[in-house]
């Protein structure tokens, strides 16, 4: 009576939610542009608009964490590095094109007209001054071209993943310890980000990204509403992507590791190869989401990588539902939304009497607590109460 | 001089028929605007003089307590009170009273007090009081000068304070080899040097030793350190040859610009049109135009800067002219340099084995809730928090430090222990074949902990006090010290230790504690309650992270974000080390404090660089040993 997976309609028919995950995002961004400032009536502030689109990019993270450990197992508390690595790669390009364009107005002025190595000079002096030194270092080679920074998002995530799994899957570290690696690799790299001489001006990081070059004369709202828009495509062809995946044979066998890698090894795969492709690929889609991101956060600092914020990704992945992407995409948005909100100071104040709950002081433990309360209750997330509604209609 | 200097001394109380009055009378105008340059004339003539009361008169000089009566032009000791002038005379100590209006104060400067001092102090060595001699020691240790060697050697017989002449020995062997007369003397006191491991012993031996550089354009005459390789700096070398006037200066980039948009004529400069000039290579012709002209100093090319140093010799003379002097301070530096090599090794080393301590001690906790139960505990630092904490409170409350501290030690165990059992109770216990969901658990605790502890205890770092006795430090010589608080940190690491050892291989516990670690199942049959034994053993590991947190409060800082400083360093260790030993945990820690305290030495600025090379390291020493140091061994590496 069921039919098997081979003869099941379609990649729709089999995956019903992609369908109406697409449409709720359709409709969402539809309405947001249509309400925002730029193209429509003014009810949704550009910060707001940043704001929205900050948070697909967050989701896009969030899936790329979910393939990877709720559907292939591996707890990587390391994602959240290849995400700054994104923001990185495309701000050393935002930084250098736009203080180039600042530069040669700034020295058009000249009766002699500037050597290029004199323009270089005074860029590499306007970017470095802060931290005390006027050189360009070596990973600023090729920051005068778009392209290659572009590439640079995909590839350097892509390559540090690479690296880093192929050494820890081969020597078949998994469970906690890979985890802790995980953790170790990204607070190595966000130590060496603090320092000065590391080229990327230390903890002053990249600022000015929301400012692109080229563009100064659209204003804040059209190129939020732009972001906002590029945001919500790559969440979309994400979400396809990895539905495609999972769905597939290839899909199968990451979920059978998953569940027993040594069954898997000795049904005669190479477990390791799928391992490693799953880091890697979820990597650069996580620096993707990176580069999207920070030019609308407008500035990136070696203490976004932190260690805490890879754990964080793993917080919203799991009170959202593993196992399934709309999960990971609910868990970031509400998570990161209400983390905002709270901290911010948009929530009332409870006033128990003899002391007043401040919600920016207390958001944190309320984080903590409902997160080891949906680990013991509610292992699947807020996704799990979606199967549960499924079931009784 | 010296020699009569010396004559004269021994003659204290020969009383000259001249008084100082007179004698200083007639060097009148230097007494009353003294400079520092003149004003040695005057102060040899008064110790030449031998007169009892120069010394005196000297400090009373220096403090400004001489006043010159302006009409008869005589000098007074004078204490000024209100208008009124309690006088002193200077020969016989008489005195009488004066308005002060008809004296003037006379007021040596900085620099002339200074003179006065150097002076003072060959009578300072002979002073019956040992303090001020000691003080007068200090001062020669400070400044030292040709002129006190002298008096020094001739106070050492007189000298009756075994340490003070001990001391005076020493500078005097100082004095000797930096300004001694006869080279042999030098010689002999600079080789004595070498058994001196003191700082100012190398100090003595880098100024005996100390050259300027220079540069010439045939073979240098005088004692020649070295000769230098120009090609090692070229530009700092060639500002060398300009600043000696044998080459011409290089023009700098900006200079070249500014010239050239001082020449603009007819929109050209030196005949190429402005539009040309963002090529570097025109902008050089218009320049060489400009200079064949004249109207600017000529270019200095890359080749005219070769040739010049290739032409010339940049070497380093000896201060010192006698060759044999300076090979003799050479090799005794070197001798000294080697043993202080030593020296620091040993301190390094000791500096590792804290550090390695301290790891230990954060770590041991950690290894045998994961060890022995497979759960991790990422809440594991806020409980080495809890500790230190707890110890704040304490110390709060009691103001003794040493009774707070006896206090603090098992009610932060206490307090923590129960923390841990009730974690363990509350939560762990539903998560123990999960091990990633415990991790997460755990994590949510941790969050929640910290920002509890922010809640209370506020943001700022509270203060955790030793007592007198923990204060300071051992010192074993200048490189070589340890303070004594990381030796109580060590000593409380040792006893853990043994005391982990003793409960786990010789209690009842410690056999249960291990039978369910190996075989839960199988324990249980045997009548061994491993839920019970589980909550003993993970509160046992909390336990002593407390007391870690008040051992590492006393010397760092009690922050409610100090646990997420030792979480990732306690996996660390327990991931290194290999999980279920404790000595595994100790081997781990062992490596982990020596390899941080070596990367650090080798890069003392960058201490962020020694975690993130460390970090790396074990990465890459995980891939050849992924089960750690002490890999369990049997069933229990089944995992």
């Amino acid at each position: 009576m069921t039919q098997t997976h081979s003869q099941r309609s379609s990649f729709i028919g089999r995956n019903p939610s992609v369908l109406y995950f697409l449409a709720a995002l359709g409709l969402f961004t539809a309405l947001v542009t249509v309400m925002s400032e730029a193209v429509g009536t003014g009810l949704v502030s550009t910060s707001f608009v940043k704001t929205l689109g900050k948070t697909l990019c967050l989701c896009l993270v969030a899936i790329a964490m979910d393939v990877v450990w709720g559907y292939c197992g591996i707890l990587s508390l390391g994602h959240f590095a290849f995400f700054g690595i994104g923001g990185y790669a495309i701000g050393m390009w935002l930084m250098y094109a736009r203080t180039e364009i600042i530069v040669a107005d700034s020295l058009a002025g000249q009766t002699i007209p500037p050597t290029p190595q004199e323009i270089s000079d005074a860029i590499g002096n306007q970017i470095f001054g802060v931290v005390g030194s006027s050189d360009f270092p070596l990973i600023w080679a090729f920051a005068d071209s778009l392209w290659i920074q572009l590439a640079f998002v995909v590839l350097i995530p892509g390559a540090l993943a690479l690296i880093f799994g192929w050494l820890a899957f081969r020597s078949r570290v998994n469970g906690v310890y890979l985890s802790i690696l995980t953790q170790a690799m990204t607070l190595a790299l966000a130590l060496y980000l603090f320092q000065n001489d590391s080229g990327l001006r230390g903890n002053n990081g990249l600022s000015g990204l929301q400012n692109i070059p080229g563009f100064a004369d659209s204003g804040q709202d059209m190129v939020s509403i732009v972001f906002f828009l590029a945001s919500a495509l790559a969440l979309a062809l994400g979400y396809l992507f990895f539905a495609w995946i999972t769905d597939s044979k290839l899909g199968n066998i990451i979920q059978a590791i998953r569940d027993d890698e040594s069954r898997v090894r000795f049904l005669g795969y190479h477990v390791e190869s799928y391992k490693l492709f799953v880091f890697t690929i979820t990597a650069i889609v996580a620096g993707i989401a990176g580069a999207l991101y920070y030019p609308q956060a407008g500035i990136i600092n070696p203490a976004e990588i932190a260690p805490i914020a890879s754990i964080y990704l793993a917080v919203w992945v799991a009170i959202g539902g593993r196992g399934r992407l709309y999960g990971a995409v609910i868990g970031a948005a509400v998570v990161s939304l209400l983390s905002s909100w709270f901290t911010g100071g948009g929530a009332p104040s409870i006033d128990l009497g003899v002391y007043t709950i401040h919600w920016v002081d207390w958001w944190l433990v309320l984080l903590g607590l409902s997160f080891v309360l949906i680990t013991l209750f509610a292992p699947k997330g807020i996704g799990g109460l979606f199967d549960k509604l499924v079931r009784k209609s | 001089m010296l020699l009569s200097l010396m004559c004269l001394l021994a003659s204290v109380g020969f009383a000259s028929a001249q008084d100082l009055q007179s004698l200083l009378q007639t060097h009148e105008a230097e007494v009353i605007k003294p400079s520092r340059k003149s004003v040695g004339v005057l102060l040899d003539d008064l110790v030449a003089s031998g007169l009892p009361q120069v010394p005196a008169f000297l400090e009373q000089w220096a403090e400004r307590n001489v006043w010159q009566d302006d009409t008869s032009g005589l000098f007074y000791f004078g204490a000024e009170a209100d208008d009124t002038l309690a006088l002193r005379d200077i020969d016989t100590g008489e005195e009488a009273t004066a308005p002060s209006d008809g004296f003037s104060q006379l007021r040596p400067n900085g620099g002339v007090r200074r003179v006065i001092g150097t002076a003072l102090v060959q009578f300072q060595l002979s002073d019956p009081d040992p303090a001020r001699r000691r003080a007068a020691l200090e001062s020669i240790a400070r400044r030292s000068d040709a002129s006190q060697l002298g008096p020094l050697v001739a106070s050492l017989d007189g000298e009756d304070d075994p340490a003070l002449r001990a001391r005076k020995a020493q500078l005097a062997n100082f004095l000797t080899a930096r300004f001694g007369q006869a080279a042999d003397e030098r010689i002999r006191a600079i080789e004595s040097l070498s058994s001196d491991p003191s700082l100012e012993a190398r100090a003595v031996l880098s100024q005996i030793l100390s050259a300027k550089t220079g540069v010439a354009e045939q073979q240098p005459e005088g004692n020649i350190a070295r000769i230098l390789d120009p090609m090692a700096a070229p530009l700092a070398s060639y500002e060398t040859l300009v600043e000696a006037g044998l080459a011409p200066g290089i023009v700098p980039h900006g200079e070249i610009r500014a010239a050239l948009e001082a020449k603009i004529v007819d929109g050209r400069v030196g005949g190429v049109p402005l539009a040309q000039l963002d090529d570097p290579a025109r902008r050089v012709d218009a320049y060489r135009a400009l200079a064949e002209v004249g109207s600017v100093p000529p270019l200095v090319t890359q080749d005219d800067i070769d040739t010049a140093l290739q032409n010339a010799v940049f070497y380093e003379r000896y201060a010192e002219e006698d060759a044999a002097i300076t090979d003799a301070a050479r090799a005794t530096l070197d001798a000294v340099e080697t043993r202080v090599g030593w020296a620091q090794t040993l301190d390094l080393t000791l500096d590792g084995l804290s550090l390695a301590s301290i790891y230990f001690l954060a770590a041991i906790g950690l290894a045998i809730t994961f060890g022995q139960m497979g759960v991790i505990n990422m809440a594991h630092g806020e409980f080495i928090m809890m500790g230190a904490y707890t110890g704040y409170v304490v110390q709060l409350v009691i103001p003794d430090y040493t009774m707070s501290l006896l206090i603090a030690l098992p009610l932060a165990f206490a307090v923590t222990f129960g923390a841990g059992v009730a974690m363990e109770r509350l939560v762990i216990r539903h998560l123990y074949h999960r091990p990633l969901e415990t991790l997460l658990a755990t994590f949510g605790i941790s969050i929640a902990l910290q920002q509890i502890a922010k809640n209370i205890f506020g943001t700022q770092a509270r203060p955790l006090t030793s007592p007198e006795w923990l204060r300071g430090a051992l010192v074993i010589s200048d490189v070589v010290q340890i303070s004594f608080i990381r030796i109580a940190i060590f000593v409380l690491a040792l006893i853990f230790l043994f005391l982990l050892l003793y409960i786990l291989k010789r209690t009842r516990l410690g056999l249960e504690v291990r039978a369910v670690t190996q075989n839960p199942g199988m324990a249980a049959s045997m009548g061994i309650n491993p839920d019970r034994i589980n909550m003993m053993t993970f509160g046992l590991g909390s336990g002593i992270a407390g007391v870690a947190g008040v051992g590492i409060g006393l010397y760092a800082q009690v922050t409610s974000e100090m646990g997420t400083n030792y979480i990732v360093q306690s996996f660390m260790t327990v991931v290194v080390g290999g999980v279920g030993s404790v000595f595994g945990t100790l081997a781990g820690a062992g490596l982990i404090g020596f390899l941080q305290k070596g990367i650090e030495w080798l890069n003392p600025s960058n201490t962020l660089a020694a975690q993130t090379y460390m970090i790396l390291f074990i990465i890459l020493f995980i891939q050849f040993r992924p089960k750690g140091i002490v890999a369990p061994k049997g069933r229990a590496a089944a995992d």
